[in-house]
């Protein structure tokens, strides 16, 4: 007797219930809803922006602005000067602080978190202790009273602080201001040939240590290059440079660099908070670095100096990079915050005056976000780039 | 021949030690305060440096801060007198009478003072439903998320704008201010972070390639601007978006922006849970006959979330502090409700701006900190559970 394999068919499952079509439905009907609400998102926009009258597009680009801004790194006038120039004016307003900010709370980041992690019980309880409390206080608190309880509480202009020629009151600071005269060109020139030098040293010198294992005396012969060497011609040209000194009136201070005390809040607020972030990225990254590594140094004879630079800092740079970008990151974003004490950055310039004055929140919100945008997938895509070329080498 | 008594070097040895010797304590330096000082603080010239240095600056900071917020501080009065410097007084410190006369105002803003029970009882809700949640002895657990996620925000809702029909007078959202607002915001947005959050980190993570592309591209554009851009958005382009009559008010279009910006934060948090999530957990599921749903719900969710319950918290902490930033938006939460004190002319004196900012810091940091003291113990019970 044979035993007949019974007929075997594919288990038929229902169309509704075979995953395929079932993704396939799901996705059309989100694209549909998706397309729908943004669909009557812009019907209702342009209902509503023709009711109330505003205009639509770019076209208020060129537009007179009519305002003033307090602190212009470029030309700029409330007369003549269009909203896309005010638009320039505050975009430089947030890269330089931001620059500004990154280049400090780096240098405060690195001291708080190696502080953390120093043998010192009372450094790193102190370090400690400055993370803590800076962490959990918002950053827009801390803005505020930077601004109003600090700076604001300065003397006014009749009893500024003076010191040689610099004015310290509760409307900025003031300082001398350099004014080149003919000859500081060849200064500069000699000052930048100097710093190519000192690289071009520096290179050589690593290549030769390499081959021979001699050591050449780098960091003095760079102080000569890029120090010393200008110095000298400074002072062959017959010292070049004039101030120009700010002098105190009735009523103002005319003359000289000011800078302006919202500035002054932004910066230091930035950099205090988010150099505790970026100690905890410190540490977190030296930490990671296994003891067998500094163990193994030591036994190969290098002292603890260069064990630190040459072996420890270099594979926590690895761990601490990406997370540090996204702190640099915080930081531009968190510029933003300037709108809430009055510093001059793109947001305030842009979603704040420009916006009152044109009413056209879609156009001005929009171009705000686009340039946050860029700069953030721009970091992404070269952080992207980073990890991929700096991801350890698996056997 | 004979050997010698003497020859060998052994029988010159006097003396054999037959018992063990009782260890000697350490050398009194190493040991005990001194020991520990000497280690800790005093280890090397350098070190000798810093201690000294940080402990005046600690002493420094220390006499400043007792010195302002108490002995220099003026505790009673009526209006800027209190506060104002005399030459009797020409430093006065904290100003705390403004304190006492604000403290109802920097609670419920402008809430109307008849209603104001019910927002003393919100508060009740709500930290019964955070007791419910995170007391682990705490019974009925389970129902718990049900009431925290479900019960108290439809509750809430109803008692602080109130209800006609069983009585409760309606209050405009213009009239909220102070801790009520920073906490409404800040529990909306820890509310609804997390439903959205998981929703949008499982669509990152789907096989369907335009949920996926959906997914990706909010989370992105949102983690890529600044929340205060998103503010500006909710509260001056969402009135445009919807037909004139729908427009929400100002305190629900800046909830929207919170809750919005929030998820995209949680849903990377999320993300990186489910990433942590062995393969093999998704496969058995899969293989004992459970569909996408009951896999997510009933076996990966609940590991996932376990895992990333600090990091949960930890956004929650940004969260918090970021609520401050509806300030700029022209909603009255706690810091605007002192920055609008701080500058009535009835309260004019030199300190009050900074005691306004002390008690805003305390109110920050309690919370954050409390929550920040939470994720730890949290990594703490779960690193335990994987010792085993």
């Amino acid at each position: 007797m044979t035993i007949e394999a019974p007929e075997r068919e594919a288990a038929r499952v229902a169309f509704y219930n075979d995953p395929k079509v079932r993704s396939v439905v799901y996705q059309v009907a989100l694209t549909a809803i998706v397309l729908l609400l943004a669909y009557m998102a812009i019907s209702n926009m342009f209902e509503n922006l023709r009711r109330a009258n505003i205009a639509t597009g770019l076209g208020f680009w060129e537009n007179t602005a009519g305002f003033d801004i307090s602190q212009t790194l470029i030309e700029y006038s409330s007369s003549a000067s269009t909203y896309g120039r005010a638009f320039w004016v505050g975009l430089l307003n947030t890269l330089l602080v931001a620059v500004l900010g990154i280049f400090f709370t780096t240098i405060l980041g690195f001291a708080i978190g190696i502080a953390r992690l120093s043998s010192n019980w009372l450094l790193a309880k102190f370090a400690t202790g400055y993370v803590e409390t800076i962490r959990n206080i918002p950053l827009l608190l801390q803005l505020l009273f930077w601004y109003n309880a600090v700076l604001k509480a300065l003397p006014d202009l009749r009893d500024s602080v003076t010191f040689g020629g610099v004015f310290l009151n509760n409307r900025g600071l003031f300082m001398p201001e350099p004014i080149a005269k003919p000859g500081l060109t060849i200064v500069l020139m000699t000052l930048g040939t100097g710093i190519i030098g000192a690289v071009a040293y520096r290179i050589w010198a690593r290549r030769r240590q390499m081959e021979t294992g001699k050591q050449a005396p780098v960091l003095w012969v760079s102080l000569a290059l890029v120090v010393g060497l200008p110095l000298v011609v400074f002072a062959a040209a017959g010292f070049p440079l004039e101030f120009d000194y700010p002098e105190k009136g009735r009523f103002n201070i005319r003359g000289g660099v000011e800078i302006i005390p919202e500035f002054v809040a932004l910066l230091v607020g930035l950099v205090v908070y988010t150099a505790a972030f970026i100690a905890e990225v410190v540490r977190a990254g030296i930490l990671s670095v296994s003891r067998g590594q500094t163990e193994a140094a030591y036994s190969l004879g290098l002292r603890p100096q260069p064990t630190l630079r040459l072996i420890v800092i270099p594979q926590a740079m690895r761990v601490i990079i990406p997370p540090l970008t996204s702190q640099y990151l915080n930081l531009v974003k968190n510029s933003s915050l300037a709108v809430a004490i009055g510093y001059p950055d793109l947001v305030q310039i842009f979603t704040g005056t420009v916006l009152n004055q044109t009413g056209q929140a879609v156009e001005v919100v929009a171009i705000t976000m686009a340039v946050y945008l860029t700069i953030s997938l721009a970091t992404s895509l070269a952080m992207n780039i980073y990890n991929s070329r700096m991801s350890l080498a698996e056997r | 021949m004979t050997m010698a008594e003497g020859d060998l070097a052994v029988t010159r040895v006097r003396f054999i030690q037959r018992t063990p010797i009782a260890p000697q304590p350490p050398p009194a330096a190493t040991t005990g305060a001194i020991g520990w000082l000497r280690g800790n603080l005093f280890s090397s010239p350098l070190n000798i440096v810093l201690t000294i240095l940080i402990l005046a600056l600690l002493g420094w900071i220390a006499h400043a801060m007792i010195q302002f917020l108490i002995t220099d501080a003026s505790w009673t009065g009526i209006d800027r007198e209190a506060c104002t410097n005399t030459p009797q007084r020409p430093d006065v410190g904290a100003c705390w009478p403004f304190v006492w006369e604000r403290a109802s105002y920097f609670i419920y803003g402008s809430y109307p003072i008849p209603e104001r029970w019910r927002v003393d009882v919100f508060f009740a809700l709500l930290a019964v439903g955070v007791v419910w949640l995170l007391w682990l002895e705490a019974p009925r657990r389970d129902l718990g998320s049900f009431y925290f996620f479900i019960v108290m925000p439809v509750l809430s809702f109803i008692l602080l704008t109130g209800m006609e029909s069983i009585g409760l007078r309606h209050v405009d959202t213009n009239l909220w201010g102070g801790m009520l607002v920073t906490i409404v915001v800040a529990s909306v947005g820890i509310v609804a972070s997390l439903p959205i959050g998981i929703l949008l980190a499982l669509g990152r993570r789907s096989q369907m390639p335009i949920v996926k592309t959906f997914s990706v591209m909010f989370i992105e554009f949102v983690r890529g601007v600044p929340l205060v851009t998103v503010l500006f958005m909710a509260s001056v382009m969402l009135p445009l978006f919807v037909p004139e009559h729908l427009s929400p008010d100002k305190l629900l279009r800046a909830l929207i922006g919170i809750a919005l910006f929030a998820s995209a934060y949680m849903a990377e948090v999320v993300r990186a849970g489910l990433a942590a999530i062995p393969k093999g957990q998704y496969e058995g599921a899969m293989a004992v006959g459970l569909g996408y749903w009951q896999m997510m719900r009933l076996i990966i969710l609940p590991q996932a979330l376990k895992i990333t319950i600090p990091n949960i918290v930890n956004t929650y902490i940004g969260l918090f502090k970021d609520t401050t930033l509806v300030y700029i938006v022209g909603i009255f939460d706690l810091l605007r409700t002192i920055e609008v004190a701080r500058i009535d002319p009835k309260w004019a004196a030199p300190t009050v701006s900074s005691t306004g900012y002390a008690v805003a810091a305390i109110f920050y940091f309690i919370f954050c900190y409390g929550m920040s003291r939470y994720a730890r113990a949290t990594e703490a019970r779960l690193a335990q559970a994987e010792k085993r």
